[in-house]
């Protein structure tokens, strides 16, 4: 094929997208490449979406971008099997336009993005695996797809692939994932009225609710269970370490880890009567800043979940997506405008843009924390069974005086964790947050 | 534990089963069999695509996979998992994702 272009995006993702909308918008030749039979088709989370990292290159997507519910209550669960302790924020200043974040449904919002950047006139074929990076020696030059004729080339590609990284990792530019820094989350959608949604969650039209679970659901290990509301349906799923999935004893399937969740019986009320239309399961590259790979090199960038940009601690990905798309397109247009090659020593402004925004600055403060999650599986296991202990000592009228439930609570504690074991573990966060 | 058929959340999903062409494969099957303690591609596949026969053989249907790529991350000490994407517009075609 003769053909060539200033730039091939491969994947149409919520970083693939960017990326080519911004190239695209700045006048680049551009090809974006989709293995889905429609942008969105291949593409799974929770799902939330920040507004800050779209408006940036979409200022007005509320007008039309398909948005489930704007999230005004963020609640966090702590689960053994019988009981939850909670934390609910609830704010009505959630509720004062321009929302904050709100619910998607990605294979709508995928579909309405990419229309965007076919707008911005990007060319997009769908329905088209690349099966591997077109190299000359150390410098890409394009990509081969499983089309007749199927090779394509271009001054630069970018990968937007997905967590599997497939291209970068069969280039050699790095290695497999390792079993420890990726989560493999599991997922149903169930539909409902959307007024029985709203009584259930105590909320109106267009207002959601997100829960954040974590505790004994996940038979230690470490991860987390979700529940998010859309607009007449509701998203119910667990997530934890693949490593620890590989290593539990009980050899649990992530498909009755999530059973197990629906039916907790504080979560099984609000699922009641929902009908389960898609069962998705996905990879969340989670290994944080020691994770990240080289991500720029002669002709190529990595973005997205292929370089691993998510915010584990934060529930952040697709935000990160957005904002590494738009900086690697940033600096294909920059070199571009200044008619310098697509050199890797050109393609470090990339990187320097990286380490400027808060997609490293985020990853780097908590970079100890998947470390600290790892080594401290009590975390998902014996305190949450400790905290919902304490909360049914404490409320449980039973002509016991405060003063003994106060030492029996301070003394479950102790027993299970010894002082010192308390002292580090509160360390161990603080060190990992702070 | 509580019985899970997976199965009846697969029946949900829209595929479009590339027929006679496994986007996955089991390298090297005698390793399964004879090397692979664990198997835990049986029990960690999101899709149940993995199962452990009797005679201590694993095979592998791919025609419910969710292209999630755990199979292959897993399988660390024997790399006996050929993992391609599905041709293009093949596989699994999420609804909402």
């Amino acid at each position: 094929m003769a053909e060539k272009f200033d730039a091939i995006v491969v994947g149409a993702g919520p970083s693939g997208n960017t990326a080519a909308y911004t190239l695209a918008n700045a006048g680049l030749k551009v090809l974006q490449i989709e293995r889905g039979e429609y942008p969105g088709s291949k593409n799974v989370q929770g799902a939330i979406l920040y507004a800050d990292a779209l408006e940036k290159v979409i200022p007005d997507f509320r007008d039309d971008a398909p948005l489930e519910r704007h999230v005004i209550e963020q609640r966090i669960w702590v689960l053994d099997d019988n009981s939850f302790v909670g934390t609910h924020y609830r704010s009505d200043d959630y509720n004062k336009p321009p929302y904050n974040r709100y619910t998607i449904i990605r294979a709508q919002f995928d579909k309405w993005f990419s229309s965007k950047v076919r707008e911005a006139g990007a060319l997009l074929i769908c329905e088209t695996t690349v099966e591997e990076l077109l190299m000359d020696g150390e410098r890409c030059i394009g990509v081969r797809c499983d089309r007749k004729g199927g090779e394509v080339h271009a001054d630069v590609v970018i990968l937007a692939d997905g967590v599997n990284s497939t291209l970068a990792r069969k280039a050699g530019f790095h290695g497999e994932l390792k079993a420890g820094n990726v989560a493999l989350a599991v997922k149903e959608i169930l539909f409902m009225p959307e007024e029985v949604i709203q009584q259930r969650f105590n909320i109106n039209e267009e207002e959601g609710v997100v829960i954040e679970m974590m505790g004994t659901v996940t038979e230690g290990m470490v991860g987390t269970g979700f529940l998010y509301t859309n607009k007449d349906s509701l998203t119910i799923g667990v997530g934890c370490m693949l490593s620890d999935f590989k290593a539990n004893p009980q050899k649990t399937t992530p498909y009755a880890l999530l059973e197990k969740l629906k039916k907790h019986p504080s979560i099984a009320p609000l699922l009641e009567g929902g009908e389960m239309k898609e069962y998705c399961a996905h990879l969340i590259p989670e290994g944080g800043f020691h994770a990240v790979p080289k991500v720029y090199g002669e002709g190529w960038m990595i973005v997205g979940d292929s370089g691993g940009f998510v915010n584990a601690a934060h529930r952040e990905g697709s935000n990160l997506a957005m904002t590494t798309g738009r900086l690697a397109a940033q600096t294909v247009i920059a070199a571009k405008a200044a008619g310098k090659p697509m050199s890797a020593k050109t393609l470090k402004a990339y990187k320097d843009s990286l380490d400027d925004s808060f997609v490293m600055k985020d990853l780097h403060k908590y970079r100890e924390l998947p470390k600290v999650l790892h080594d401290s599986p009590h975390f998902f296991t014996t305190y949450p069974e400790l905290v919902s202990r304490a909360a049914k000592t404490f409320f449980t009228v039973d002509g016991v005086d405060k003063k003994t439930k106060q030492r029996e609570i301070l003394g479950s504690f102790k027993s299970a964790r010894r002082w010192r074991g308390l002292v580090n573990d509160a360390f161990n966060l603080w060190r990992a947050f702070r | 534990m509580i019985a899970v058929n997976v199965e009846e959340k697969l029946f949900q999903n829209r595929y479009k089963v590339d027929h006679g062409r496994p986007h996955i494969q089991i390298k090297d099957a005698d390793v399964c069999k004879n090397e692979c303690e664990a198997q835990s591609c049986t029990y960690v596949c999101p899709a149940s695509c993995y199962k452990a026969e009797g005679n201590r053989a694993v095979t592998l249907i791919t025609d419910g996979c969710l292209e999630c790529g755990s199979c292959r991350v897993i399988c660390t000490e024997h790399t006996n998992v050929a993992w391609e994407y599905p041709r293009g517009g093949h596989g699994i075609l999420f609804k909402f994702g």
